[in-house]
């Protein structure tokens, strides 16, 4: 471990080199470890203020974030859309210069626009953590993804991981494509082409809209969820549809390798993207993923917010 | 406060050989057999790095004496440190490992340097977290003075007089890959 964290700010995992991403997954095997004593708090950011600010409703970010900011000793404030005061015309810059001015350490911010944690990050002293961006980043989330592959599998580097699903509208998506590639996995994005632009393959991963293809040789399956609140009807070809080409049915779960691991961000649509039965099989590691988001997350706010300003 | 340990410019004088280390430990380990009947019940916590490598032969200088092993441990203390934010450089956190329970254990905390007394500090409120041993007591190989907090060693390789502006070097085999040896550094 030569690297040393210099950022005060993780907005997405785009501009992280290999070696901060591996850094902060070294770190975060130290948190996991504190979740497993007795007392399980650490004084590591006593006296640092957080603030949850989530203009796009959340609860498990937020509440994994919360959790993690509390194991760490930092006192905690929750703020949503509708109880600041974004809804009755503050801009999003002056609510959080109050934020500031109340002397917060650290503003987790989730936000529908892409580009607002970054516009907050050169604008405050305090440490700003993305917590999803509109359709952009979302690096927490896929820090917790490679964790536990990483985890799991022993190493990164090498593995044939599938994204499917809305990858369109995904900043899970996004953020893992960032991550896998930089740790050296070969990614390969399913679903129907109204959801995959082409413009992915840029990036350097592959694209099929064939699932029983990708499903023999994949190591990870990451699923995404189908997002209806997001959906417009022109994207997409109707539940039954999708269930019948893209969804991880049990059949289906059949072509996987025995050791596949099978991923989703939840909240998981049960019967849409994946049958129960494999979300609550052998290949899932669907929980493990909650319990890593949580050392991920301790990790990330001690690096962000321990270093001095 | 743990010293940096850089190689400086200034004069350093050889303090320790690997042997002087050999023979500090193995009393240590001794002193330890002596004041602690129940071995079984002893577990040696190594501060990272060169704690935990300490600790590693102690525990086999114990079995060469009492053919006991002795359990040891990983207790680190960089996320229980009183001044996270007022450093330019943040620790490195590593994973602790302790045997439990700590209930009714000797919990024997292993350091290569004690200097303010603040890392040993920070290992005691990290070691309470994991449980509540019978009784924690503190080894180390050098002493050298100027504690900040009522600390005091059960165990001391040697007594080496500093000022504050002196650098304790420790190096050992497994942890630095250069030969054993503990200099002093002028500045």
């Amino acid at each position: 471990m030569s690297t040393r964290w210099t950022r005060k700010d993780l907005l997405g995992l785009r501009e992280l080199s290999a070696d901060e991403i591996n850094f902060i997954l070294e770190t975060a095997d130290a948190f996991k470890q504190v979740g497993t004593r007795e007392i399980k708090k650490v004084p590591a950011l006593r006296g640092k203020t957080l603030v949850n600010f989530f203009v796009e409703p959340s609860t498990r970010t937020r509440t994994s974030f919360e959790l993690a900011a509390l194991r760490l000793s930092a006192d905690v404030i929750n703020l949503s859309a509708s109880s600041s005061s974004l809804t009755k015309g503050e801009t999003l810059k002056d609510t959080a210069r109050n934020l500031e001015a109340l002397h917060a350490d650290i503003l987790v911010l989730r936000h529908s626009s892409a580009g607002a944690p970054q516009f907050l990050a050169n604008r405050l002293k305090a440490s700003v953590i993305n917590a999803g961006d509109g359709a952009h980043e979302h690096p927490t989330q896929a820090l917790l993804d490679l964790y536990t592959i990483r985890e799991k599998r022993g190493n990164i580097a090498g593995l044939s991981v599938a994204i499917l699903g809305d990858i369109l509208f995904s900043r899970v998506a996004r953020s893992n494509i960032f991550g896998l590639l930089k740790l050296g996995a070969h990614v390969t994005l399913v679903g129907p082409s109204t959801l995959i632009p082409r413009e992915f393959e840029k990036l350097g991963v592959q694209v099929s809209h064939k699932i029983d293809e990708v499903l023999p040789n994949a190591d990870v399956v990451n699923l995404l969820r189908i997002q209806h609140e997001r959906q417009r009807r022109e994207y997409f070809p109707g539940i039954g549809e999708y269930i019948r080409l893209f969804g991880l049915t049990k059949e289906r779960a059949k072509l996987l390798k025995p050791d596949c691991l099978i991923m989703h961000p939840g909240p998981i649509n049960r019967g849409v993207e994946i049958d129960s039965v494999v979300a609550d099989g052998l290949h899932s590691v669907i929980l493990d993923q909650v319990t890593n988001g949580l050392a991920v997350r301790m990790a990330v706010l001690y690096l962000c917010g321990g270093i001095s300003a | 406060m743990k010293q940096a340990r850089q190689k400086t410019s200034g004069a350093a004088v050889l303090t320790m050989d690997a042997a002087a280390i050999d023979r500090a430990l193995r009393r240590i380990a001794h002193e330890i057999v002596e004041r602690n009947p129940q071995l079984t019940h002893v577990v040696l916590a190594g501060i990272p790095s060169r704690g935990v490598e300490i600790a590693q032969r102690i525990a086999s200088f114990i079995h060469e004496i009492e053919n006991v092993d002795v359990e040891t441990g990983v207790i680190d203390v960089a996320m229980h440190r009183d001044d996270v934010g007022t450093r330019s450089e943040l620790p490195i956190v590593r994973e602790s490992r302790l045997p439990l329970p700590l209930e009714k254990r000797t919990v024997i905390v292993v350091d290569d340097v004690l200097y303010t007394g603040r890392t040993v500090r920070a290992a005691m409120d990290a070691i309470s977290s994991f449980g509540r041993p019978a009784r924690i007591q503190l080894a180390v190989l050098i002493d050298r003075g100027h504690r900040e907090l009522p600390i005091r060693p059960d165990y001391v390789g040697k007594n080496l007089p500093t000022s504050g502006s002196e650098k304790v070097q420790v190096q050992l085999q497994e942890t630095d890959h250069e030969p054993d040896e503990v200099r002093l550094e002028k500045q």
